[in-house]
């Protein structure tokens, strides 16, 4: 009996009143939402995954992915432009890092550059992938065609493009929706919106998207053009 | 005032945070090129798988990288952690039992499906020679 009044006093995180994970609520929710959009990619790549190993031959993406744009027909540089494509979206997640201290501090100036970095950054990603799509297009890759054979030789199915233009597409329509967020942020900051409500959290709620939008381009780019 | 001071050399820390952060993850990326670089010369399946799988723990380094500092979990308390963290793990049996699952497919078909046995064995001719195949038919009529 005497136990519930000698226990020591704990903090009652939950009972109200407080914040319990100490991050704003948005936050909070923004994390959620990512964690269900992390099961949704998961499922698409795990869905690759299984494929794979139910295939005895797969196309080599060395093979596959050699070109690079203003090359000639005779390209043959493996993973060099989809190295490329990495680095850009890793240095426009930085400036987006940038972008949400600069907030923190209310640095109004600051941000706005960075979150213009960040922009051109996604920008030039999404033309990277445009330009991937079309040449594989013209290649005679789409959706239900798959023009190249199997390392080994042996005749392909078409899973392989299924699985890369949609899993690709699906990436690229993320990167799209971060820059169309990120462009809503810049208006926003340069109308003084987050000056007058005396905080940046927005910021940093995009800056979340924006760096899951990039987490899932490392998963992608190594189940597709490195393994 | 010491407050400003306190936030200011916060900024500072961060900074550098950041960066370390960026090499971190620009080493991890050349290092996974350089071995994607080397795997096109390798035959042997061992020493490929073995590569494929370095180049996984290093995917989940620079995964790590990505959310804990960018992202600020590492930052965040224990228990916004675990809340986020935890139901992650339904992972690992996703990717074990599916994988396995895919693989075991492969190894009944292989056995008992001698349409797919025959095709995985049969080599087709590259994009070049068929090409032709119009005039082939036309030669033929």
């Amino acid at each position: 009996m005497s136990t519930s009044t000698t226990a020591p006093v704990t903090t009652k995180w939950w009972s109200g009143g407080k914040s319990p994970f100490n991050v704003e609520y948005g936050k909070l929710m923004m994390w959620y939402f990512l964690m269900s959009d992390a099961f949704t990619f998961g499922a698409f790549l795990i869905a690759y995954g299984t494929t794979r190993f139910a295939t005895a031959g797969w196309p080599n993406p060395n093979e596959v992915f050699k070109s690079y744009p203003f090359a000639g027909e005779n390209a043959n540089a493996p993973l060099v432009f989809v190295s490329i494509m990495t680095f850009i979206l890793i240095i426009s997640s930085v400036t987006m890092v940038l972008a949400v201290k600069a907030g923190q501090e209310m640095n109004k100036k600051a941000v706005v550059n960075n979150l213009i970095l960040t922009i051109i950054g996604g920008l030039a990603f999404l033309s990277c992938q445009a330009w991937e799509w079309t040449h594989l297009f013209h290649e005679g890759a789409w959706w239900g065609r798959n023009p190249f054979i199997n390392a080994d030789g042996t005749q392909s199915t078409t899973n392989f493009t299924n699985f890369f233009f949609t899993i690709t597409g699906f990436h690229g329509f993320h990167v799209f929706s971060g820059v169309i967020i990120n462009i809503v942020m810049l208006i926003m900051t340069l109308m003084d919106k987050f000056e007058q409500r005396g905080h940046y959290l927005m910021i940093e709620k995009a800056g979340l998207y924006w760096h899951f939008v990039d987490l899932v381009w490392v998963f992608v780019f190594t189940c597709f053009y490195l393994i | 005032m010491e407050h400003t001071a306190h936030i200011e050399h916060h900024a500072e820390d961060g900074k550098k945070e950041v960066m370390r952060v960026t090499l971190i993850l620009t080493v991890l990326t050349l290092v996974e090129l350089a071995l994607g670089f080397w795997m096109m010369k390798i035959e042997a399946q061992g020493t490929r798988l073995m590569i494929k799988g370095v180049i996984v723990i290093l995917m989940m380094a620079k995964a790590f990288y990505i959310v804990g500092y960018f992202m600020h979990l590492k930052h965040e308390i224990r228990n916004m952690i675990m809340t986020i963290v935890v139901p992650l793990l339904l992972f690992v049996w996703f990717i074990g039992a599916f994988l396995y699952d895919g693989n075991s497919f492969k190894n009944l078909r292989m056995t008992y499906d001698s349409h797919k046995k025959e095709m995985s064995t049969k080599k087709v001719e590259k994009k070049e020679e068929v090409k032709e195949t119009p005039e082939v038919k036309k030669a033929v009529e």
